[in-house]
């Protein structure tokens, strides 16, 4: 009589094992999903360090600087305009002129070589946003960048998720502003009621046939 | 497709996956070859991926520098008229500009009493003396496009249609602080104190 190669309980772990694989690559899914949402991966909340510790909270917030002071060419490019040194010390060469943490702005006024700061967001190359079409349309500053005027070191706002993007090109009503609130971080679109939304969104002709869900929209 | 399946059909489906898996592991589309906004160049020697011009550049076409439109001046001497029509919008305008890129020094009233002015310690001319009061206005815009004194030249930052529309606005709020009384209407004049 030859010897039973499976044990009696061979067939329990063999289910066992069938439903604890399931359960594992179910949650080994889940945990990839949730690192990928999660502000570790998304940058989301996280400052970076850059060459001069800029201050959004002590420029914008505290002393009332407009967005355009530094970011002039937001109206009329797609890149909102990084200032220069020379942007910096249009004001610093007279204000903080002995500060250590701005060496490195006069530094690069004397020699001419750019301060190389840390980029915050960085679009896939397949992406094409642009500024100027935004504001024109009447989406403010804090509709993509809240809280970044409250930021003492910068960081993300926003992941750029995709159906982020769509959420606001589907329903631009959420979303819109009167031309004098643009630049205003503390504005909430909200506090108009929704037909004086909409009425807006048709006053800045903004498409509602769908062509601003178009992939071509933004992919290029 | 008849079931159970036959060995070499699992064998040949056994790839989709694996294609699936390998087809996302591309990024190249991500960062293409090809150069964003301020981004750093290891092409270029000063590192800068955005050139300036060449030195001795000129403009080409119709585009005149030395046109009052673009220098403020005619024939060497600042204008005196305004080079545009003078609008409702071109004042309105005028004072978003003159909020963002002046107020900082100059303040709101442009009595120089800035945020900057004041954390500077900087004495800034207020724009309601009768120095300023009287320059014309080819001034303002020839100030804002080349600095003066400890002001920088916002020329790159400001288009020149935006200096004359600041300029504009400047001669408003000039009016605004210095207005004979006889020039108000009525119901204007009943709330001075």
């Amino acid at each position: 009589m030859s010897a039973q190669i499976f044990p009696r309980n061979a067939n329990v772990i063999f289910m066992l094992s069938l439903i604890g694989l399931t359960l594992m690559s179910i949650g080994i899914i889940a945990a990839l999903i949730g690192i990928y949402l999660s502000p570790w991966y998304t940058e989301v909340g996280d400052a970076k360090a850059q060459p001069i510790p800029f201050s959004h909270k002590h420029h914008v917030d505290e002393l009332k600087i407009d967005c355009l002071y530094c970011h002039s060419t937001v109206e009329q490019a797609a890149h909102a305009g990084f200032p220069s040194t020379d942007t910096c010390m249009s004001c610093h060469s007279q204000i903080w002129t002995n500060s250590p943490l701005l060496e490195p702005a006069r530094v690069s006024l004397q020699t001419g070589e750019p301060i190389v700061w840390n980029r915050i967001y960085d679009l896939p190359d397949f992406v094409f946003f642009n500024h100027s079409i935004h504001v024109a349309k009447g989406i403010g500053c804090a509709s993509c960048h809240a809280g970044t005027d409250q930021q003492h070191l910068t960081a993300k706002a926003q992941a750029l998720w995709m159906g982020w993007c769509l959420g606001c090109h589907r329903n631009p009503e959420e979303h819109i502003r009167p031309r004098d609130e643009i630049f205003n971080m503390a504005y909430n679109p909200l506090s108009l009621p929704l037909s004086e939304r909409l009425a807006l969104v048709a006053e800045y002709q903004i498409a509602t046939d769908g062509r601003l869900t178009n992939c071509y929209a933004c992919h290029r | 497709m008849s079931f159970p399946m036959s060995k070499s059909t699992i064998i040949r489906l056994a790839w989709l996956p694996l294609c699936l898996l390998l087809v996302a592991c591309h990024t190249d589309m991500y960062d293409q070859p090809r150069y964003s906004a301020n981004q750093p160049s290891d092409f270029f020697e000063d590192g800068r991926s955005m050139r300036p011009p060449p030195p001795n550049t000129v403009a080409m076409g119709t585009f005149d520098p030395n046109s009052a439109m673009f220098s403020g001046r005619l024939e060497g001497d600042l204008v005196a008229e305004l080079p545009m029509e003078l609008t409702a919008e071109l004042l309105a305008h005028g004072q978003t500009r003159y909020n963002a890129f002046c107020a900082p020094c100059h303040g709101l009233t442009g009595a120089g009493n800035g945020v900057a002015a004041y954390r500077g310690g900087m004495q800034v001319p207020t724009l309601h003396d009768e120095r300023l009061r009287t320059a014309p206005i080819g001034y303002y815009f020839d100030v804002i496009t080349n600095g003066v004194n400890r002001m920088y030249s916002y020329a790159h930052r400001i288009p020149p249609e935006d200096r004359w529309a600041i300029a504009a606005y400047t001669r408003a709020l000039q009016l605004s602080q210095y207005t004979v009384a006889e020039a108000l209407h009525a119901e204007e004049l009943a709330e001075l104190p």
